[in-house]
């Protein structure tokens, strides 16, 4: 923990930051005052669009394209920022303070190898000669513990993993020795598993060095081991600031608590049916993409009506190939799906119009799963008037009907396009073109993990209202375990194309478990302030390091 | 120093310290730097370089005019969404726009505009412009003037033909490839790739030679020539949109290949499709201007531009400049339908100014 007693480093004062919306400039950020001491960690948090990876920018004297610093004032160690000009903040840039991108698979040129992009600033600012910085960067790989730290900066961004790439990430910016570091959302796209291991190396680099930081993200747990202080901000605005510890026990605003009471959703467990015939049993599934490559080994499992199965997992572990098979898109090479007792066609090709029907698919990314250029009455209409041949006035009634279920209003959304929704109205869309063929199983592939927590909480609960209305049975894939503990009655865990176990939800979640599930479980970041430091003990610093490579 | 000069020099200062006043940079830098170019320059070259520098500016400005007049025009007749659209185009695809315009008003109603007939004598051979003839008379003594009006109806109709002809194959062919896959994607590629193997004018020769030029015969070899460039680009922009999770949504509802392609793929790939078939249309153009100059495209007495280059070539040694009529009628489409199709393009490529 930072000593409070230390100098300011930045201090930005009623920052005020506008967008422009193609007619006229509105205000994004409404007024943040933020201080950030030497050595200190700040977490920002927030629903997207609250600004934090504006704030985040803005402390770089950044503004992106399409916006625009109108008000307030940032100071970076004694420098005004808002007058300086470009040529005085570049200079800032990468050498003072650093940037670590939410996708570090998307911000590494993949034509460079790792070390070469690494020592591009130190070679820059004239810091370091090449070999003094290659040598560093190997440095830097070895106290972020990543695999043969000598070699790994030779290779190619893809020829390393997506956590690897994370840390390397973290290395880079560290090459300058900057005071500031700004992390965007780092661990967002990491699976629990690996997302441990660039926490613990972010935290143990930033305490080594002594470098202050902004923690951008929306996920509490993380940003509670993280920062020494949290602001929340909603919309712009600042809502509340306070260190850590006083912030997760004793929150002072509504909308801070609604944030921490978010993961308090939790349905009853329904039981298994007796003597009852699966809806949908998967048989020993053997499957593999062309090429040969096996990813799914003697899958089983099965699916009663009106019951929800979570099928967790990090991702490559198969969850999404099994859906595959199940929906006929990949048939397998061995095994079966039967559906209500009767075995289902390999290929969704040979599969009647009726057993199409039955089984629906809701897709993680509602952008790419929702065709842009078609108006929502009939995204929603189309499978509707396919299989009930519903046409005119009852097709429209039967969209409205549709709308009202996903509890949106349906005047308002009738005529428009998905790219006007915001991401929970789009997964709500969803939602409703998997209804509207009127399905008995519904595939629900990570449907929250691009959302946030309020709204992801707002899908599982239509999700589960929707199960008891209409007896629907969700096969449920998730690497979050919050969503699988709030809403599952059946867990299935999955590593490396097998089920490694499987059982009821209360069961499973109870000790004695396997192995991996265990270290599934205990991934999972918890509100308590100390509890990556008491993990990373009890497991072993070093062992955190390698397994997420094996 | 005479009036042309004094008046020259006066308007040039009076309107770059006007804007100077007005703190418009832009425009102050071009007119006071083209104050002091124009002081080497009448020095060097008299009032005559002047005065084609007027004539050049003035002409821009009229172009400029016209655009400007012309987007306004068109923001005030189309419906509202498309108004919107309009407004953000730039005066030179506006130009663009009036150009492509007045060239469909005189392809359309040739017969009414043009003076005299297409392959009417009514002059000497090579007579010089007057009254009667506009631009002077071709090499049999027909009026140029009609001729390059009938010749837009002639070479812009084929042109656009050929183009359309070639789209529809290429296109239907490129959605098809990409939403089956597999084999059938294979064979259509390199069916594309055989015919791109074969040097296109060489192919259009072949085909004109064996088959006789023909109106048909041209349409049908300049389509087939360009037919695997649409496919390709249409198979690749397809291909992007297939992979999309609504495509596969559709595809486990069980729609068929013909619903997939008009509802979900096309209306997600019109936009490079559009701003492809512009660009296409110049090349078409080109092609059939150089088989017509070649003698193997339209045959005479129809007029077509390509060929009127041709047949008035030896003008150039004289010093005339009538050959470079229709040549000039082929560029500035060209360069107008380029203009257009930028526009086109910066807008479904989603760039913003910055």
């Amino acid at each position: 923990m930072a000593d409070k007693k230390k100098s300011v480093l930045l201090e930005i004062k009623d920052l005020k930051i506008e967008g422009y919306t193609g007619e006229e400039w509105v205000p994004i950020i409404k007024g943040v005052d933020l201080t950030l001491h030497k050595g200190e960690v700040m977490g920002l948090i927030g629903e997207s669009g609250a600004g934090k990876s504006t704030i985040g920018a803005a402390a770089m004297g950044y503004a992106r394209d399409g916006t625009r610093i109108s008000g307030g004032s940032i100071e970076f160690d004694g420098m005004e920022l808002t007058t300086a000009s470009e040529s005085e903040r570049r200079a800032l840039r990468g050498k003072r303070i650093a940037y670590v991108a939410q996708s570090a698979a998307a911000s590494f040129n993949p034509a460079h190898k790792i070390i070469d992009q690494h020592t591009e600033a130190p070679l820059h600012y004239r810091i370091q000669k090449r070999l003094e910085a290659q040598e560093d960067a190997m440095e830097l790989y070895e106290r972020l513990r990543l695999p043969n730290p000598k070699e790994i900066g030779f290779r190619y961004p893809h020829q390393v993993s997506g956590g690897q790439l994370q840390r390397a990430m973290t290395a880079m910016a560290m090459a300058c020795r900057p005071d500031l570091i700004i992390f965007d959302e780092p661990t967002t796209a990491l699976d629990v598993t690996t997302q441990i291991e660039v926490l613990a190396a972010i935290r143990d680099i930033v305490d080594q060095f002594d470098t202050a930081a902004i923690y951008i993200t929306h996920d509490l747990a993380v940003v509670a081991q993280m920062a020494d202080t949290i602001k929340v901000l909603l919309k712009g605005d600042e809502v509340e600031e306070a260190p850590t510890e006083e912030m997760l026990s004793n929150p002072k605003e509504d909308y801070t608590k609604s944030l921490w009471a978010v993961r308090s959703f939790q349905r009853p467990q329904k039981a298994r049916p007796k003597d009852a015939t699966p809806l949908i049993s998967v048989q020993n599934v053997d499957a593999a993409y062309t090429g040969g490559v096996k990813v799914l080994d003697d899958v089983s499992f099965d699916i009663y009506e009106g019951m929800t199965v979570a099928v967790v997992g990090e991702s490559g572990s198969g969850k999404s190939t099994t859906a595959r098979v199940i929906t006929g898109l990949l048939p397998p090479s061995n095994g079966q799906v039967l559906f209500k007792g009767e075995p289902l066609p390999a290929s969704y090709l040979d599969r009647s119009k009726d057993q199409l029907r039955q089984s629906q698919m809701i897709y993680q990314m509602a952008d790419t799963a929702l065709n842009p250029k078609v108006r929502i009455a009939d995204i929603i209409g189309r499978p509707a008037q396919f299989y009930s041949g519903l046409e005119g006035a009852a097709l429209k009634a039967r969209v409205d009907e549709l709308l009202d279920l996903i509890e949106l209003e349906p005047s308002q959304y009738y005529n428009r396009y998905p790219p006007e929704l915001s991401g929970g109205q789009k997964q709500r869309i969803g939602i409703a073109r998997a209804l509207a063929a009127e399905p008995t199983f519904i595939i629900c592939d990570e449907v929250t993990s691009a959302l946030d927590q309020l709204v992801a909480e707002g899908i599982l609960r239509l999700l589960d209202r929707l199960q008891n209305e209409l007896n629907l049975a969700y096969m449920f894939i998730t690497h979050d375990l919050a969503t699988v503990r709030s809403i599952a009655d059946e867990v299935v865990v999955m590593q490396h194309g097998k089920v490694v176990e499987q059982g009821p939800k209360d069961v499973m979640f109870k000790p004695p478990h396997h192995p991996y599930t265990d270290l599934l479980l205990s991934s999972v970041p918890e509100m308590d302030p100390n509890w990556l430091t008491t993990l990373l003990e009890e497991r072993g610093v070093d062992n955190v390091g390698e397994s997420a490579d094996v | 120093m005479s009036v042309f000069v004094i008046t020259y020099f006066g308007l040039l200062i009076a309107t770059s310290c006007a804007a100077a006043y007005w703190n418009q940079r832009g425009p102050f830098l071009t007119l006071f730097s083209l104050t002091l170019v124009s002081f080497v320059l009448g020095i060097v070259g008299g009032a005559g370089a002047l005065r084609f520098v007027a004539i050049a500016a003035g002409m821009i400005a009229f172009a400029a005019g016209i655009s400007y007049a012309f987007r306004e025009f068109l923001v005030l007749i189309t419906s509202h969404n498309l108004s919107k659209e309009i407004k953000t185009a730039p005066l030179t695809a506006s130009f663009g726009m009036f150009v492509i315009f007045t060239y469909a008003v005189a392809g359309i109603f040739a017969p009414w505009i043009a003076p005299y007939g297409e392959s009417e004598v009514i002059s000497s051979a090579f007579a010089p412009a007057d009254e009667n003839m506009l631009l002077g008379a071709d090499q049999l003594g027909r009026d140029m003037f009609s001729r390059i009006i009938y010749g837009a109806r002639n070479t812009v109709g084929l042109a656009l033909l050929a183009t359309v002809a070639a789209f529809l194959m290429g296109a239907f062919a490129g959605l098809l490839a990409a939403t089956k896959g597999g084999w059938f994607d294979q064979v259509l590629g390199r069916i594309a790739d055989i015919i791109m193997s074969i040097p296109s004018l060489i192919f259009a020769l072949l085909m004109l030679s064996i088959f006789g030029p023909q109106v048909i015969v041209i349409i049908v070899a300049v389509a087939i020539i360009y037919a695997p460039r649409v496919f390709r680009l249409t198979r690749a922009v397809a291909g992007n949109v297939v992979v999309m999770d609504y495509i596969e949504a559709a595809k486990l509802r069980g729609e068929k290949t013909w619903y997939l392609i008009r509802r979900e793929i096309l209306p997600n790939s019109t936009a490079p499709l559009i701003a492809e078939f512009g660009l296409e249309f110049c090349f078409v153009f080109l092609l059939v201007a150089g088989l017509s100059f070649l003698g193997l495209g339209v045959q005479p007495p129809t007029a077509d531009w390509g060929s009127m280059v041709r047949e008035n070539a030896t003008l150039i040694s004289f010093g005339e400049i009538t050959p470079l009529i229709p040549a000039a009628a082929i560029a500035l489409l060209t360069v107008a339908v380029n203009f257009v199709v930028d526009w086109m393009l910066f807008r479904s490529s989603g760039l913003k100014e910055q």
